[in-house]
């Protein structure tokens, strides 16, 4: 196994898909400020999965680019966690998946930051910048949600009740992340929960919401097992690069 | 043969595609200009990762290089870097305040962070410069902005993220 690609490909996976979701609230959002802020931040996921993806292509060799890496590989094939392919759902559904992500990648980036491998390094402390600024928009409507009306508290705390199980994919350990440690690429991602979950208990408590009880964690992003969701998200994503494979902006 | 000087003074004429006050030289997005025997090499580095703008510009350089590169019997080459990773630091003073004059209300400093941490820093309204003003959303028309308004003068106005 290519482990320096499967690594690469998971960092790119979960912010391409987590973008193609937010791209999908154009027109959507609930008030046009929150239309422009969702699709602002998906507009810096794509731009992050560009380069990620396009150094996973290096990485592997195969001749394949970030677009051929995007478009023309099948659902088993992608490597996002299955939180990032959780559908859309209502404005509180979609903050409390970017908020669960978003408490993820500040950790993570400034981790990567640190890599022994400059072309990782530089990537990361851009995105860094990105996501810190993601994090405190959602972390805010998380709160304002939370600590809100009678009705919005209701909805969001059903949101992280929903939300919640699948974010455990996001701390997956195997010989990728092992190889990652060894080779100084990147941090291991279950060395990251401890500061994911002191972000998520200050928030919840500021928001008033309940941690849920312990459920199972779904597992299998990371593994190419995938819930029936993503593949309509793909096959919206990639229809037309896959019909018309020679066509150019 | 120009010299690197020479290159950057003429990437002065290429504007922002979406600031088109201010050209990508003043915006920081050209980062080096490296001059060899038979190449010119152009680094620019995206402001945001997901900037659209990055093709254009890029585009906008090849247009106006290529052909004079080529009468240099030089190749031209425009690479995209990530690092060091772009900062509204880079603003000169010089291109804040055309920033101001546009209608856009320039990015303070970055040095504390706390434009990017929580605290909204007090953002001048660079239509009546009044200092009553209130961000209405952390995003705004472009990746690099965020939206405020103005309580004297009502009016909305857009304010370079501080990054």
């Amino acid at each position: 196994m290519n482990t320096r690609f499967e690594y690469l490909l998971r960092l790119g996976d979960d912010a391409l898909i987590l973008g193609q979701q937010l791209g999908l609230w154009t027109g959507h959002g609930p008030v046009l400020e929150e239309d422009i802020a969702l699709t602002n931040i998906g507009l810096d996921q794509i731009g992050q999965a560009r380069a990620w993806l396009s150094l996973a292509g290096k990485a592997e060799n195969q001749g394949r680019d970030e677009d051929r890496l995007a478009f023309h590989r099948n659902q088993e094939g992608f490597r996002n966690a299955l939180l990032c392919e959780r559908p859309n759902g209502h404005f509180g559904d979609t903050i409390v998946r970017q908020f669960l992500f978003d408490a993820y990648a500040v950790p993570l980036h400034a981790a990567l930051a640190q890599s022994n491998d400059a072309e990782i390094a530089a990537i990361a402390l851009k995105s860094a910048k990105e996501s810190a600024y993601h994090l405190r928009h959602s972390r805010a409507w998380l709160v304002r949600l939370g600590d809100g009306t009678e009705e919005s508290h209701e909805k969001v705390q059903a949101s992280l009740d929903l939300m919640l199980p699948f974010a455990g994919d996001l701390f997956f350990s195997d010989e990728v992340t092992t190889a990652a440690t060894d080779e100084g690429w990147g941090p291991d991602p279950s060395d990251l929960r401890a500061d994911w979950e002191a972000i998520l208990s200050d928030t919840l408590s500021e928001a008033q919401l309940r941690r849920p009880d312990a459920v199972p964690e779904q597992i299998g992003g990371r593994q190419g097992r995938h819930t029936e969701q993503l593949s309509f998200l793909l096959a919206e994503m990639q229809v037309l690069p896959r019909t018309y494979p020679d066509a150019k902006w | 043969m120009r010299s690197a000087d020479d290159w950057l003074a003429l990437l002065q004429e290429v504007p922002d595609p979406e600031i088109p006050v201010l050209n990508i030289v003043e915006m920081g997005i050209v980062r080096n200009v490296d001059c060899q025997e038979n190449g010119v090499l152009v680094n620019i580095t995206p402001t945001y990762m997901g900037c659209p703008a990055m093709d254009a510009i890029a585009d906008d350089i090849r247009d106006k290089l290529t052909p004079l590169a080529q009468e240099e019997g030089r190749k031209l080459q425009v690479d995209l870097v990530y690092a060091p990773a772009w900062t509204t630091d880079w603003l000169s003073d010089g291109a804040k305040a055309k920033l101001e004059a546009y209608g856009i209300a320039p990015p303070g400093k970055t040095a504390d962070k706390r434009a990017l941490n929580g605290e909204a820093p007090s953002v001048r309204c660079p239509l009546c410069k009044s200092d009553r003003t209130e961000m209405v959303s952390l995003f705004g028309s472009t990746a690099c902005k965020a939206h405020y308004r103005c309580h004297d003068c009502s009016e909305p106005f857009d304010h370079f993220k501080c990054i």
